[in-house]
C-alpha cells in the first residue's frame, strides 16, 4: 500500500516556489530518506502532507487519505518530529509529553517512561532551562510516545549528541522493524545511507533521483585527498580532479580495491576518504540532467 | 477540553495581575469616595467647569457628589480602560502567538482540527473575561458596603454589564484581527482598545462626531446615558454584538485556511 503519495504536489509563496510538480511514493513499512539542501522543498512537503499549509495545485495522500479533507483522522496515526522543537514557556516536559497524549486522547505514560529513559530526559525539568539537544529529545518523546504508524522526521539529529543520535536511530530500527513507517529528511547523506531502504533526491522544489539508497550510493562517488605520488592512470571513475604541488583531490566513483591496489603501489604521505558533500552529490546529478537533456538534443 | 484546560493554565499569570491590578485601583477609587463626598460640593462645580474635558468624560451630565456618579466616572474609566485592555491583548495574542512563539508546529500536528482549535482558545477567552468580571463586581460591591454606602445595584450592575459586553466586543474584533497576525499582537490589542476609548471622548466631546458612540462599545458604556436611562442604549448594543461576532467569524474564516508559518 502506498503509505504517502504525491501527485503534481505544487506549492508557491506568492511568486517564490516551494515545490513543483512532485511525485512522490512511500510505501508502507519502508524507511524512507528525503535528501536536499536547505531551501529545496524539504520542509514545504512535510507540512503540506501535515496539513499545515494548503498546496497550490496537485493532490497528497496519508494512508490513502485525502491531506487536505482527512486531517484530523490521519494525524491521529502520525507523529511528526519539526526540525526546531519549540514549547510553551514555563511548562515543565512532563506537562507538555502529558499535553501532547491528552490532545490524542491516549495515555502515553508507560511508553513516554521508556523513552526518557533511554534518551536520559528528565521529566521534571522545565521547558525554558532545556538546551537545544535536550528540547529535541522532548519533541522526540512527543513524535513516539503515541506509537504512530507513520513517523516524519524533519532533519531530527540537528541538536543530539553522536551517542544520542545512534539510540535514537536504534530505537527508529526498533519500531521500523515493528513495522512503523519512517520518513526522514535530512541533509547528513550517511545518516539516510546507515538507515533508509530507499531515498529520494529534492533539488529546487522538483525530485531529480529517487531509488533504493544502495543504487542511490552507487551513482554517489567518494572524495578522496591524496598527498604523496601515485599513479592514477589506470584508474577509472574519477572525476572533478584538483591537482596542487604535493597533492590530488578527486571524486572517485569506480572499483574500491583498484583505487587501493594503486595506492599501495604509490608513496601516500597521507589520505583522507570521505563522503562527498552533498554539493558534490547535486553536482552528480546535475551532469546527468545536462547529459540527458545533451541526448534528448541529438 | 484539553486546549481550554491549556490556554487558561497559559493565561493564569496574565489574568491574576491584570485582574488584581485593575481590582486594586477599582478598590481605592471606592474607599476614596467618603472622604471626597464632603468636598464634593466644591469639585462638582470645578469638574463641571472644565469644558470639553467635562463633557468628554461625561461630568456635565453626572452629579459627582452621589456614588453612582462618581462610580461611573472614576470606577467607569479604572474598569473600562482596565477591562478593554486586557480583553484585547488577550484576544489579539491568542491564536497568533502559536506562529510568533513557533509552538503551531506542535498543536497543529496533533490530531486537532483547526475549528476545535479555535473553538477552544475563543472559549479560553470567554471564560477569562467572564472570570475577571465577576470578580471585579464582587470587589466592587463589596467596597461600596465596606465604606457604609447603599449600594446602587441597579446601576453598578447596569454599569458592569455594560463593561463586561464592551470586552466581549473588543474580544471579538481583536480575536479576528490575531487570525491574520504571525508577529507581536500587544500593539495590535493595544491600539484597538485605545482607540476606541478616543472615539468615544470625541464623540462626546463634539456634536457632529457624535455617530462616532455608534462604533466604539465605549458608546454604549457611558456612564451619564446609562444612570440617566436607567438601561442600556438597545441599538448600540446590538450593533457591538454584532461587530464582535462579526471578528469571532472572520477568524474562523480566515484560519480555518491559513498557511501555517
Amino acid at each position: 500500500m502506498d503509505l504517502i503519495k504525491t501527485t503534481k504536489l505544487t506549492k508557491y509563496y506568492g511568486k517564490s516556489r516551494g515545490i513543483a510538480d512532485l511525485d512522490l511514493t512511500v510505501e508502507q513499512g519502508e524507511f524512507f530518506g528525503f535528501i536536499g539542501p536547505n531551501g529545496a522543498g524539504k520542509s514545504t512537503t512535510i507540512r503540506i502532507l501535515l496539513g499545515l499549509i494548503a498546496p497550490t495545485s496537485g493532490s497528497a495522500t496519508v494512508f490513502g487519505k485525502d491531506v487536505s479533507k482527512k486531517k484530523v483522522s490521519i494525524l491521529q496515526n502520525v507523529g511528526y518530529l519539526p526540525s526546531e522543537a519549540l514549547f510553551y514557556p514555563g511548562m515543565k516536559v512532563k506537562d507538555i509529553l502529558k499535553l501532547s497524549a491528552d490532545l490524542r486522547k491516549k495515555d502515553c505514560t508507560a511508553e513516554a517512561r521508556l523513552l526518557c529513559d533511554r534518551l536520559q530526559l528528565d521529566t521534571d525539568r522545565k521547558i525554558d532551562d532545556l538546551s537545544f539537544g535536550n528540547r529535541k529529545k522532548v519533541a522526540i518523546v512527543c513524535a513516539l510516545q503515541h506509537r504512530p504508524e507513520l513517523l516524519v522526521l524533519d532533519e531530527p539529529t540537528s541538536g543530539l549528541d553522536p551517542l544520542m543520535q545512534k539510540v535514537f536511530f536504534d530505537i527508529l530500527q526498533e519500531r521500523n522493524r515493528e513495522g512503523t513507517t519512517i520518513f526522514i529528511s535530512s541533509h547528513v547523506l550517511s545518516e539516510i545511507q546507515r538507515n533508509c531502504s530507499r531515498a529520494a533526491i529534492i533539488r529546487e522544489g522538483r525530485i531529480i533521483a529517487c531509488d533504493s539508497v544502495d543504487a542511490l550510493s552507487k551513482t554517489s562517488a567518494k572524495r578522496i585527498t591524496i598527498h604523496g605520488t601515485v599513479s592514477l592512470e589506470h584508474l577509472h571513475g574519477i572525476r572533478d580532479s584538483k591537482v596542487s604541488e604535493d597533492s590530488v583531490s578527486f571524486l572517485y566513483s569506480g572499483d574500491m580495491n583498484a583505487l587501493l591496489r594503486a595506492l599501495s603501489s604509490g608513496h601516500v604521505d597521507d589520505l583522507t576518504i570521505t563522503e562527498p558533500d552533498l554539493e558534490e552529490i547535486f553536482l552528480h546529478y546535475y551532469e546527468k540532467d545536462d547529459e540527458r537533456y545533451d541526448t534528448c538534443q541529438t | 477540553m484539553t486546549l481550554v484546560k491549556h490556554e487558561l493554565k497559559q493565561g493564569k499569570t496574565t489574568f491574576l495581575i491584570w485582574t488584581a491590578s485593575i481590582g486594586f485601583l477599582l478598590a481605592v477609587c471606592i474607599f476614596l469616595f467618603p472622604e471626597m463626598k464632603d468636598q464634593m460640593d466644591g469639585v462638582s462645580e470645578i469638574f463641571a467647569s472644565m469644558g470639553s474635558f467635562t463633557e468628554a468624560f461625561g461630568m456635565d451630565r453626572l452629579n459627582f457628589g452621589t456614588l453612582v456618579g462618581f462610580y461611573a466616572v472614576e470606577c467607569g474609566n479604572v474598569l473600562g480602560l482596565g477591562g478593554a485592555f486586557f480583553a484585547s491583548l488577550f484576544a489579539a495574542g491568542i491564536l497568533s502567538k502559536e506562529e510568533k512563539d513557533k509552538t503551531a508546529e506542535f498543536l497543529l500536528t496533533h490530531p486537532v482540527g483547526r475549528k476545535r482549535m479555535i473553538t477552544e482558545k475563543l472559549m479560553a477567552v470567554l471564560i477569562l473575561i467572564t472570570g475577571m468580571n465577576l470578580i471585579l463586581y464582587t470587589v466592587a460591591i463589596g467596597s461600596i458596603a465596606a465604606v457604609g454606602e447603599e449600594i446602587p445595584w441597579k446601576e453598578i450592575s447596569l454599569l458592569h454589564l455594560a463593561y463586561y459586553l464592551l470586552q466581549l466586543e473588543l474580544a471579538g474584533i481583536c480575536f479576528g484581527i490575531s487570525a491574520f497576525l504571525r508577529k507581536g499582537s500587544a500593539s495590535a490589542g493595544l491600539s484597538i482598545a485605545a482607540m476606541m476609548y478616543f472615539l468615544r471622548l470625541v464623540a462626546n466631546i463634539t456634536d457632529t462626531a457624535e455617530f462616532l458612540k455608534y462604533i466604539t462599545p465605549f458608546g454604549y458604556c457611558d456612564g451619564a446615558d446609562i444612570v440617566a436611562n436607567g438601561k442600556l442604549n438597545g441599538a448600540m448594543v446590538a450593533i457591538g454584538i454584532a461587530i464582535g461576532l462579526g471578528g469571532i467569524i472572520i477568524a474562523y474564516l480566515k484560519y480555518t485556511k491559513k498557511d501555517i508559518h
